[in-house]
């Protein structure tokens, strides 16, 4: 109720007016669970516009996973990442060697969530494409039959790069490419998504921003 | 209801009703004999038209505010499509948003109806304004080419098109046959009709190319085909929606008919320049918001200082 709520007064009204989505291939967009979305990561608004882009009726469904040492940092932010968000906590640096870092991934799956997964793990330098982590071959090993859509978002790390507290408007290019699927091994499934998400950013105008 | 409007006006807004409509109709007919063909393109630019048509009759009808607030938020459209296009520092974030926060003032002072700060507020004190304010950030690198490049933006996007608002807030008296609201009716209006009509003309009757360059699809029979078209319609309008006499309004026409051209095909160098085929995706089957009114941003000024210089 709460995450409706605050999607429908506040990130609506910011994703498709203050910004302005261009979708490209809006039919790849998944419409139904479980199902897993990864895109680039350079603003805090990638997750919330990848969240509007799902169908309303899915929105409760979405899982962004999320760093759980930035989001746990103080309770109003723990507090707002699980009961708004709905986040999948992630450990970022493992310590614990016997706990399986991607369980919570995975029961979500099962239930028949979207999982949002930012591969390149943190925000990054703006509008740069970092290098991917690989948690996400991992899982999509496990879940060899579950689609994972690759999307390249573009103008968000103009708008509200890391460390601005000012969201300037720019229109957002969304791209949103047809969904993979676990390829056999984990380097050829890595150079599989990269490809993807490289040529999808080359489908659209990026105009310089230095 | 509607007494800020005049008659004139409704009429002029059932007309446009009635030619959406026909063209509606006339898609649907084709589609029915040519079943082979694809009318995609036509059916989504017919069906943005009626979007367009609505959202603007919806703010005329509704009040002169909520008509400036529906030219106040075009020009943010405008702008936010031209600063999503061209290259942009990331040092002058904060020299965006300074721009962007002139499209509240500039409609306000529309709204209060100072001429003398709605004319001078974007051309002289944001002009000094931002410069100063990327002075203060201090990168220099591509300075001018950044400065450049905001100050054509805001002149065009938002000082240019809010001339169109600025008829909202023209004395009532002096246009008894439509007063503010038939002024803009005539000028969008006509600008709209002056780009649909160079099109088609140029589709039927198009051979010699006018500035290849530029825009390649461009053709002389299209341009004057449309300007002569666009010149009959104002001086058949006119006296129903201005104040302007017969020959003013013929004058009207053709300044309407020529400059649109010109507004539509700068914004085309523009788009080349960067190297974009459409400005974005805003509207179907036109492209984005700066495709649409590409015309306008000359139209706008022209027409009103022609029609201001005459009559106020």
């Amino acid at each position: 109720m709460l995450q409706q709520l605050f999607f429908l007064l506040i990130v609506r009204p910011i994703a498709l007016i203050v910004l302005g989505l261009n979708i490209r291939h809006r039919e790849h967009i998944p419409a139904k669970g479980p199902a897993i979305v990864v895109s680039n990561h350079n603003s805090h608004l990638d997750t919330l516009v990848l969240m509007t882009l799902l169908p309303w009726s899915l929105l409760k469904s979405a899982r962004p996973v999320a760093a759980q040492d930035y989001f746990f940092q103080n309770t109003l932010l723990k507090w707002f990442a699980l009961t708004i968000m709905h986040i999948i906590p992630l450990e970022r640096h493992i310590t614990d060697r016997s706990h399986d870092p991607l369980a919570g991934c995975s029961d979500a799956l099962k239930q028949g969530d979207i999982l949002i997964l930012f591969p390149e793990g943190s925000r990054g330098e703006p509008e740069q494409l970092g290098t991917f982590k690989t948690g996400i071959a991992h899982l999509a090993k496990r879940h060899p039959d579950i689609p994972i859509t690759p999307i390249f978002l573009h103008g968000l790390g103009k708008a509200l790069p890391k460390g601005e507290g000012l969201l300037v408007p720019f229109f957002c290019d969304v791209f949103v490419g047809e969904p993979l699927l676990w390829t056999g091994d984990k380097a050829g499934f890595m150079t599989v998504l990269e490809t993807a998400i490289k040529a999808l950013a080359e489908e659209g105008h990026l105009p310089a921003w230095e | 209801m509607f007494s800020h409007l005049h008659a004139s006006v409704l009429y002029g807004l059932g007309g446009i009703l009635s030619v959406l409509v026909v063209a509606s109709t006339v898609v649907i007919i084709l589609k029915r004999r040519h079943p082979e063909k694809s009318y995609v393109e036509l059916s989504q630019r017919i069906n943005s038209w009626w979007i367009m048509v609505g959202v603007f009759s919806a703010a005329i009808l509704l009040s002169r505010t909520a008509s400036i607030v529906f030219f106040a938020f075009v020009s943010f459209l405008a702008l936010k499509e031209y600063f999503s296009l061209i290259p942009t520092r990331r040092a002058d974030r904060r020299v965006l948003f300074w721009a962007y926060l002139a499209i509240p003032f500039q409609y306000y002072w529309v709204h209060l109806e100072w001429y003398g700060m709605f004319i001078i507020f974007i051309p002289v004190y944001l002009f000094l304004l931002l410069p100063m304010r990327m002075v203060i950030i201090g990168e220099t690198k591509e300075f001018l080419r950044a400065a450049g490049m905001l100050h054509w933006g805001l002149m065009t996007m938002v000082f240019s098109l809010s001339h169109a608002a600025f008829f909202l807030a023209l004395s009532e008296e002096k246009n008894p046959a439509g007063g503010g609201a038939g002024l803009v009716l005539f000028l969008i209006f006509l600008t709209q009709f002056n780009d649909v009509a160079q099109f088609i003309w140029g589709k039927l009757t198009g051979r010699h190319k006018i500035i290849p360059l530029v825009s390649p699809n461009k053709t002389w029979e299209g341009f004057l085909g449309g300007l002569a078209t666009t010149t009959a319609l104002a001086a058949l309008l006119a006296p129903h929606l201005t104040p302007l006499t017969v020959p003013e309004s013929l004058l009207a026409g053709l300044l309407i008919g020529c400059s649109g051209f010109i507004g539509d095909v700068t914004i085309s160098a523009l788009k080349r320049d960067i190297g974009v085929k459409d400005s974005g995706s805003l509207l179907p089957g036109h492209g984005g918001i700066l495709d649409r009114i590409d015309s306008l941003t000359f139209t706008a000024p022209l027409l009103f200082h022609f029609i201001y210089y005459l009559h106020y």
